[in-house]
């Protein structure tokens, strides 16, 4: 019997052989893929780009039978497609795991507002459970609140720190341990390079981790998407025509950030594969082992204001709990119980362009919500 | 003259207008044929209002890095790029895939 090449609904009109796709040499290929500069067409891209994932997390024992999992779900591009894939391997290769989306409303109008809508629509789409918690719910400040407050400047160091916990909470208060997030190989590379461009030598060794979790969290984090190109996310979610909302937050990014993804994108358009030669060198870095540090002298006790003591620490301690919430930290508070403080008494470093007037209305508005009679 | 549809996805419509889809009549230069070069000129040209918007859409004569381009669904590298012939009903996409995931 001699082999019959898979059908082209649209066969294109003279197609040059060059133009071909290299795996399956029947059908016009659409894509140039980054990674190795094969051209693929539409129907083997799926099947590549899936099959690849599946590796992933195969390979890397990501998922367990039975485990439920939470998809950090914004809404945009990366989480769309990961909630998408995931539920679909799911079925595929029998994972056994339960899928629950999760998603944080920031509480920024006109942005967070719209991408949620969307997630929404996600949860009939995929049929997957929906759960979505709010930093006003949290931490009683929503971030308009906070950038009225303390300027748009730092808003990304806000959002970052509370948004981190914010996954955690919400993945404990649905039982789950382990949370999934859509990074994918660009965000990697550029966190390798952010890193090393500021001399954080302390991250850059787990910046490339693919699974991380604390001692101590019940809560671990992974990602599947961690040597996905940008550019064949956009475009799987193109073919498949998924749903999903692209719109820069309100709150221009991080500057130093942004340069680094412009650095990134002006890079893989010389050399392709950079992105994940960067995430390989990163992976491959090793440091040196820290010098111990003198011991500070036993008798050195700090006495603080309310009058407890500090006992001496045995310098950084996984596990630790912050004094206030309970949360995970490496100090006596953790730092968003820090910031949160620092909002409260309206004295953020960047007092000088807070507005203390829209502070003092949220708080006050607050606090009459919660009156009663 | 070519006619075409032009799509800014990915959030790049905010320089258009707010708006997605656009068709357009594109005009040859003294005869010669319409390329994606001329397309993009026109659109630099005629459609980016706001002057200070055009380094959002192009950097060093060309598309900007970050952007994918698709003629017909197919990336346009394999299709030559700039020097891709347009014809008549040809869709060229502009997805941007610098926003947040």
């Amino acid at each position: 019997m001699s082999h019959t090449p898979p059908l082209d609904p649209k066969k294109p009109k003279n197609v040059k052989v060059s133009q071909l796709c290299e795996l399956c040499h029947a059908r016009k290929a659409l894509i140039k893929r980054p990674k190795n500069l094969q051209k693929v067409c539409k129907l083997c891209f799926f099947h590549v780009f899936e099959t690849e994932i599946h590796n992933t997390i195969v390979s890397n024992k990501l998922f367990v039978e039975g485990e439920k999992v939470a998809v950090g779900a914004s809404g945009g591009k990366d989480s769309t497609v990961l909630a998408y894939l995931l539920k679909l391997l799911n079925e595929r290769h029998n994972y056994g795991i339960h899928i629950v989306l999760l998603s944080i409303d920031e509480g920024i109008v006109g942005y967070r507002d719209d991408s949620l809508a969307t997630v929404k629509r996600n949860k009939e789409q995929y049929n997957l459970p929906l759960e979505i918690v709010s930093y006003r719910e949290l931490y009683d400040w929503t971030m308009d609140e906070i950038v009225a407050c303390a300027g748009v400047r730092n808003s990304c160091t806000y959002c970052g720190v509370f948004r981190r916990q914010a996954l955690d909470r919400g993945a404990a208060k649905l039982g789950i341990k382990h949370v999934v997030t859509g990074h994918n190989a660009d965000d990697m590379a550029e966190t390798v390079l952010m890193n090393i461009l500021r001399g954080d030598v302390a991250r850059l060794e787990k910046s490339t981790a693919i699974m991380t979790q604390s001692s101590g969290s019940p809560i671990k984090r992974s990602k599947p998407f961690k040597y996905a190109y940008q550019k064949e996310i956009v475009l799987y979610a193109h073919y498949k025509k998924l749903d999903y909302f692209s719109t820069e937050c309100t709150y221009a990014p991080e500057a130093f950030r942004g340069t680094a993804r412009e650095l990134m994108k002006n890079l893989e358009a010389v050399r392709p594969s950079c992105i994940i030669d960067i995430i390989h060198s990163g992976e491959s870095l090793r440091l040196l082992p820290k010098k111990a540090k003198r011991a500070p002298p036993t008798s050195h006790v700090e006495v603080r204001s309310d009058g407890s003591i500090s006992l001496p620490r045995q310098g950084f301690v996984d596990g630790n709990r912050c004094e206030r919430c309970g949360y995970l930290s490496s100090n006596k508070i953790c730092k968003a119980c820090m910031l949160l403080e620092g909002l409260q008494q309206n004295r953020a470093k960047m007092a000088i362009d807070s507005d203390v007037s829209v502070h003092g209305a949220a708080k006050l508005t607050r606090t009459l919500e919660k009156l009663t009679f | 003259m070519v006619s075409v549809k032009v799509e800014f996805l990915g959030g790049l419509d905010v320089i258009f207008g707010k708006q997605r889809t656009h068709k357009l009549n594109v005009p040859s230069n003294s005869g010669e044929e319409v390329t994606v070069g001329t397309l993009i000129d026109y659109i630099v040209e005629k459609m980016i209002k706001n002057a200070g918007d055009k380094c959002v859409f192009i950097e060093n004569d060309s598309v900007r890095p970050g952007i994918l381009t698709l003629i017909n669904d197919t990336d346009w590298e394999l299709e030559g790029e700039k020097e891709y012939v347009l014809e008549d009903g040809d869709i060229v996409s502009f997805t941007s895939t610098l926003h947040g995931g």
